[in-house]
């Protein structure tokens, strides 16, 4: 019984001795844009989530087709 | 892959704070912090010009350097995002950007500083894309639904400009030929370095 409190004890103290790690390696745990959001009312229709070709061709039509006025009027 | 870029042509900018608005509305900003906003050079002076300011996603960010958290994190489109849950508001990041981006929310007892809140390029946070918790936190995700910035997609002048830094180049290029003059690409510079993405935006910074 004695030897029982006795290994007891000492694994009490001894845990003293562990530490959590308390290194930070950034948060970068992100998925990526093209997976999409699951929400399909919201989403640009022509690309699938997870089809990351189509994500850029969308965002790339988008850039051009909205941004770049000289597309259309000229 | 499409390096995401902002570009303010200084030229168009008409201080209309239209994307201040839209960037409050879309991603429920709370008081006191503006992600976004309008600054004028030379205000009162003839030939003053407007610009619009956010966080730029530097290429070589310097609130990540800073950051003792290691809270930042750079996507794979060139997105500069960061974690509220690591965050510990030391305003570090706030000293260090070139176009005071982060913002505090100052809120609870003796106005003590919240966690750092920015633009995210509507690309929202780490949590779930399109999740409540991401929307809560950073706002909408619309990269995530195919969209760009809603500040740069509301602008009515197509002053702010979003999107791949090769397109946004040549778009611009495209408009200096055209009218002459305004080659001057403010921040661009700062926040991207002397050459954008091997290309020279034949801006000054």
């Amino acid at each position: 019984m004695k030897k029982l409190v006795l290994v007891v004890f000492t694994a009490f103290l001894l845990g003293a001795c562990g530490e959590k790690p308390q290194t930070s390696g950034g948060s970068n745990r992100d998925a990526p844009p093209y997976m999409g959001t699951g929400v399909a009312a919201f989403t640009v229709p022509g690309w699938k989530a997870g089809d990351k070709t189509g994500w850029e061709l969308a965002l790339r039509a988008r850039t051009q087709h909205g941004q770049n006025e000289f597309n259309r009027g000229n | 892959m499409a390096r995401m870029k902002f570009i303010c042509d200084s030229q168009r900018c008409i201080e209309c704070n239209g994307c201040v608005t839209a960037c409050k509305n879309e991603n429920e900003v709370p008081w006191g912090v503006n992600r976004r906003r309008v600054v004028t050079l030379n205000d009162g002076v003839p030939g003053e010009k407007s610009i619009s300011v956010a966080c730029m996603h530097c290429s070589d960010a310097p609130c990540m350097a800073v950051c003792p958290v290691q809270c930042f994190y750079r996507t794979d489109e060139g997105v500069v995002l960061h974690d509220k849950d690591v965050c510990i508001g030391c305003g570090y990041c706030s000293y260090a950007c070139p176009f005071g981006a982060p913002q505090f929310p100052s809120q609870g007892t003796f106005g003590v500083r919240g966690k750092m809140d920015k633009c995210t390029f509507c690309a929202g946070g780490p949590e779930a894309n399109g999740s409540e918790a991401e929307f809560e936190k950073y706002g909408r995700n619309r990269l995530a639904e195919g969209k760009l910035p809603i500040c740069a997609e509301m602008c009515s002048t197509k002053a702010l400009l979003a999107g791949d830094g090769d397109v946004l180049a040549d778009i611009l290029r495209t408009r200096v030929a055209q009218r002459g003059t305004g080659a001057e690409v403010w921040g661009w510079g700062t926040a991207y370095g002397t050459k954008a993405g091997g290309k020279d935006a034949g801006g000054k910074s």
